[in-house]
Formats: C-alpha cells, structure tokens, sequence
C-alpha cells in the first residue's frame, strides 16, 4: 500500500507570513501533510487560498515563516538560496502555466537546460537524457523543432520533458493545463497518469476542479489552512474522457 | 556549474539576438579602432622625427655666441664677435667628452656655374663637421686640413646644389663653379640627406674650409658658432660642462656673470619633440578613448534591456537550478563576449585604417603591438565593468516574481 513507499514530502505547521507595508498578512496558517513516493496529489483552491505560497515553498523557491519542511529527506527551511539551487535542480521538476520555454530554441535544448547547471552530466549524456525524456513525452519526432514552431500541447510536453529530464523526487505542476484547451487538457492529463503508472510523484496546484477526479489524491486549501485531505478511491481515466470528447470540426 | 556549459548558454543568448549583439559591438569596434589609428599615426609620426634627428647626429651639440647687453640693449647673437678660434683649439685640446669639434661661419649668396646660378648657403667648417652632421661625401673626396691652413679655394656640395647647376648630369668634381665673386673648385659631392622634420632641404649647401669662409667672403677673425659632437649622446650634459668651463674661462667672466654664449643640443630638440608627439598621441588615444567608453555603455545600456526582457527566462533558470552566480556569470560572459569580438573586429579595422592612412594620405604610422594588447585589455575591462551591473541586477532577481513576471 501507499504508506509502504517512501516519504517524499514532509511539512510540518508550515507558516509564512507577508509583510506589506504595516500589516502581516498570514499565508499559510499551519499546513501539515505527508507525500510519498508515487502519488499524484492534487492541492486545489480559489485564488487567496495560498496555494502559490505552498507551491513556492514545496518547489524550495520560498522558505517557510516556520514549521519544517524535509523534501526527500532533507530539511529545507534552513538552506541557502544557492543550496536550494541545487537542491530544485536535483529533486524537482517544474512545469508551469505559460510553459517557460526559451525563445527561438530547439525542444532538445530546452529539455536539456536543467542538466547545464549539473556538472555531473556530459554534453553526450545530456543530450541522450533530454532525446529519452522527450521521447518518453511523445515528441520523439520533434527533436530539433523550435519552441516558436510548436503548438500549447506540444510546448507543454516539452515542458514535462524538461521536468523528467534530472529525475526528480517529484514533479511540480503550477496550473499545468490553464492555458489550453479542453482537448489538449486532457492530453497532458493522460500523459501525467502515464508518468504517475510508471511510479512517479506528482502535485498538481490548480483551481479547476475537475483535475483532482484523474489524481489518486486531493488536498483543498483554504485561506491559509488544509480544509480537507481524501485519497482517490475511483481514479479516473483521462485517456477514456479524451475519446469520450465530441469531435470539433467546425 | 562548469564554465564550458555557461559559455555554451551565453553564446546561444548571443546567437538569438544577432542583430542586436552586431549593434552593440559597433560601439566597441568603432572605438578599438579609432585608438589603435590614432595611436598608429602618433607613433608613426613620433618615430619618424626620432629617426631624423639622429641621422641628424643625436649627440651633436651647438654654441653660439650669445645676445650680449651693450648699455641695456641686448645685441644680436650674430653681431657678436666673443666666440674666437682660440675657444675651438682649447675646446679641441682641453676636453674629455667631445668627439669632433668644428669651428661654423656662414655666408648666404648665389652661386653661379655657366649659365645657372641658384641662392645658397656656404658653410665654413673643418673637415669633423661631416662626422658632426653625418654628411657623407658620395663623389669625390672631403678637402683636407692642409686645405684650411691654407685658405684653399675648394668646396664640397650637396645634392640641391649640383640639380642647381648640373641639370644635364654633368661630374661636378672637379669644375669650377662661383660662389658669388669668388672660385671654388668642387672637390666633392654630399650624400642626399633629404629634409627634415622642419621642411628644410639638408642638401642645398656648401661646405668650404672655414678659414676660406672667414677670409675670403666674410673678412672676419672670429666664429659665428662651433659644432661638437659628444662621445655619446649620454656623455652629452658632461661635454656641455666642460665647454662651458673652458668658454667662461677664456672670456674672463666672473662667476656672477651670465654665459656670453648659449650651447644647445640635440638632445634637447630631440626630447622637446618627444614630449609634443608624445602629446599628440595622447589627445588622439584620449578622443578615441572616450568613444570607446561611449561604446561600453552602449553595452551596458542593452544589456540592461536584455536582462529586463528576459526576466521570465532568468526566473525559469533560477528555479531549474541556477544560482545567482551562474546568472551572474552568464550575463558577465555575454557583455565580455561583445566585447571581446567587437575588439578583435576593431582590431582588424583599426590595422586596416591605419595602413589606409598611411597608403592615401602618406602619414608615417607605426602599428605598436602593445597598442593593440592595450585595446584588447581595455576591451575586456569596459564588457566587465559595463556588463557587473546590469547582471548583477539578474543575479538579485527573486525567482519567484521573475518567473512569472509579464
């Protein structure tokens, strides 16, 4: 069962809180939740909920006010900015809404651009990891295409292909399918449930409701607090809701 | 993070942005090579003078008698008669660090032979004046102490003088050609020295025994100058001395009295000249110095809108894993990167320019090797202090607002 698998993430009371102007404003007012290895968790809430402040500390871009955060069994919240560096290019994964690919650059590059900043990696293995990860996102045939020739979907697949490309503990989706359409939605869904199949650990932040259906997990936020946490039980196929889409031929 | 991948990323930064990179480096190639021309022609300028003062004779040194005061009037140099022949025999004899010494009187005057006559000079000097000056003598022979002693009616001439008066190409050894009134046989024919720095024809004289000068043109007794030569141009504030000595000796002055004299060297020409080009090629290197700088903040100023454009790609960096460093040095390599390439560009230009200048408008140029490593260092220094703050302000941008900045 799940509670076998290793513990990837582990937050303990996690605070946060802004500072604007005179006022403090409370984030995060206490989260804690444990994610083990090969979920696929949603955390859903409206915009305030504090979503983004609990993806911006899960992907060590932030640091909690207190509380403990272990990522993959390592304590976060007394790192430095340049040891939370290399601990995002190590352990995480982004994908995010706008797909952040760089211009005029070819899909192979981009994949390949997490592992530039790991010396660990040879320009060979490199690029044979970027054509494997992209392969494995299914644009094994689009290698050399520029990010400027390709289409939402087939950005955002690169964009997951650049998430896999270092093998991370766990990918972090920030509202992945915001910017397309139903269709292409769910083609990315289908391939996120295939990486989740084949072991891999993902959260998933969102506001559309309908995502948490294809996830084995869902946490719902709420002004700063974990308003509830519920396993899955009837997973949904996204590849049997794609089929299931009429067919737009106007 | 290795060097070798910061560079591949900066490169491909560059390459995205052709048009832009080349703009950019124009500031920088135009100011490289405006400095290494503008050096070039200094250099060039100041080598030549250099060079001509020492075929010149660099170590030569002059007196003359100087302006004396005659009841408050200072007189004129050449209405003065204190400079004798006994000063020449005892500067000849007494001294350590003179070489050559020769007494100098001079006549201006038309010479004549056959039905060409031309205006030029006769110089009345003893036969060291050649070693003085560096004149050489191409036809014929130098005349001879004997010919002094007896007042000989020869002379040697130099090259203007024989276009002068032998347009058709004849021998002029051995003619007879008329310094005004008087005859001289031509002994001798000077080597071309050309004109110097200051426009004058070195070769449109005549050189005659001195006492042939004082007797038979001037009718004088004493020397309108003596030309020395130290041992060697370092020996030549040693010589000075000593002449000095000896002339305020044989003219009785008191200590206090002033030098009824002026000795002059070439040295001192030589370095007054050094210190003008020298300033001249640093007003030069300066104009074009500041167009370099103008160029570096060219640089600076795109790399600011570079680094304002490409927020969202330094926040996407940021949160695969680049430290402030890696940004730091990414944007640091891309400015050294224009730069660097736009001198070597420059360099290229500013060699081509100089020779240009140097083929068109006949400017003497001298291309110094540390010139060009100067630009090339210059260069370097203007993409990192140029390029430190736009990327240090990359380096300082917080991830999180840079990634989803709009």
């Amino acid at each position: 069962m799940a509670s076998d698998m290793k513990e990837i993430i582990r937050l303990e009371d996690i605070r946060r809180n802004f500072i604007v102007g005179e006022e403090t404003v409370h984030a995060l007012r206490g989260i804690s939740f444990t994610i083990r290895e090969g979920e696929f968790v949603t955390i859903v809430g409206t915009s305030g909920s504090g979503k983004s402040t609990l993806l911006n500390i899960l992907g060590c871009l932030d640091t909690p006010t207190s509380g403990e955060y272990f990522l993959d069994g390592v304590s976060v919240r007394t790192m430095g900015k340049n040891a939370r560096a290399t601990l995002r290019n190590r352990k995480i994964g982004f994908v995010f809404q706008n797909y952040n690919l760089l211009p005029k650059t070819t899909a192979v590059e981009n994949v390949e651009l997490p592992l530039m900043y790991n010396s660990a990696y040879s320009a060979a293995q490199r690029r044979e990891k970027a054509v494997q990860a992209l392969i494995a996102v299914g644009l094994g045939d689009r290698l050399q295409h520029k990010s400027n020739q390709m289409s939402g979907g087939q950005m955002q697949r690169v964009a997951i292909a650049r998430a896999l490309v270092n093998d991370p503990a766990v990918i972090l989706a920030d509202e992945a399918t915001g910017n397309l359409d139903t269709r292409t939605s769910f083609e990315i869904l289908v391939l996120l449930q295939k990486l989740h199949a084949e072991g891999k650990t993902i959260i998933f932040v969102t506001h559309n409701p309908e995502i948490p259906q294809y996830a084995s997990r869902n946490i719902t936020l709420r002004d700063g607090h974990v308003t509830s946490d519920t396993t899955n039980a009837h997973i949904l196929s996204a590849a049997s809701a794609l089929a299931n889409l009429p067919i737009n031929d106007d | 993070m290795n060097f070798t991948n910061l560079f591949k990323i900066a490169v491909r930064a560059l390459a995205n942005n052709k048009l832009r990179g080349f703009l950019t480096m124009l500031g920088i190639i135009i100011g490289v090579a405006s400095v290494i021309t503008m050096l070039a022609i200094g250099q060039g300028s100041k080598r030549s003078i250099q060079r001509e003062i020492s075929e010149m004779g660099s170590n030569m040194i002059m007196i003359q008698p100087g302006g004396e005061m005659r009841g408050g009037v200072r007189q004129s140099a050449e209405d003065m008669q204190t400079l004798t022949l006994s000063d020449y025999e005892d500067i000849v004899n007494e001294t350590r660090y003179v070489a050559a010494t020769s007494p100098s009187v001079n006549s201006s005057g038309q010479i004549i032979y056959g039905a060409n006559n031309a205006p030029t000079t006769v110089y009345g000097i003893s036969p060291d004046y050649m070693q003085i000056r560096q004149y050489k003598v191409a036809e014929g022979d130098m005349f001879t102490e004997r010919d002094i002693l007896t007042a000989a009616k020869v002379c040697v001439i130099g090259q203007t003088v024989v276009d002068n008066l032998f347009p058709g190409g004849e021998n002029p050894v051995g003619k007879v050609i008329r310094f005004q009134k008087l005859p001289f046989r031509v002994v001798g024919v000077l080597q071309s020295k050309g004109y110097n720095s200051m426009g004058m024809d070195q070769d449109d004289l005549i050189l005659a025994p001195y006492t042939t000068v004082q007797k038979k043109i001037l009718a004088i007794t004493h020397l309108q100058g003596i030309n020395c030569s130290a041992l060697e141009e370092k020996y030549t504030d040693q010589a000075i001395e000593e002449i000095s000595e000896i002339l305020r000796r044989n003219h009785k002055l008191n200590p206090t009295d002033e030098d009824d004299f002026t000795i002059r060297s070439q040295q001192e020409l030589s370095s007054m000249l050094t210190t003008t080009t020298d300033m001249m090629t640093v007003l030069l290197a300066a104009v074009a110095g500041i167009s370099l700088v103008v160029g570096g903040i060219g640089i600076m100023n795109i790399m600011y809108v570079s680094v304002t454009e490409r927020t969202r790609e330094i926040g996407l960096r940021m949160s695969i894993g680049a430290k402030g460093r890696d940004i730091l040095a990414q944007f640091l390599i891309e400015s050294v990167l224009i730069s660097v390439t736009g001198g070597l560009i420059g360099v290229v230009f500013g060699v081509g320019a100089s020779l240009a200048v140097n083929a068109i408008a006949h400017f003497p140029i001298f291309i110094q090797p540390w010139s060009v490593l100067l630009s090339f260092v210059v260069c370097t220094a203007t993409g990192i202090f140029f390029g430190w703050y736009p990327a240090k302000k990359a380096a300082q941008l917080d991830p999180i607002e840079a990634i989803r900045y709009e």
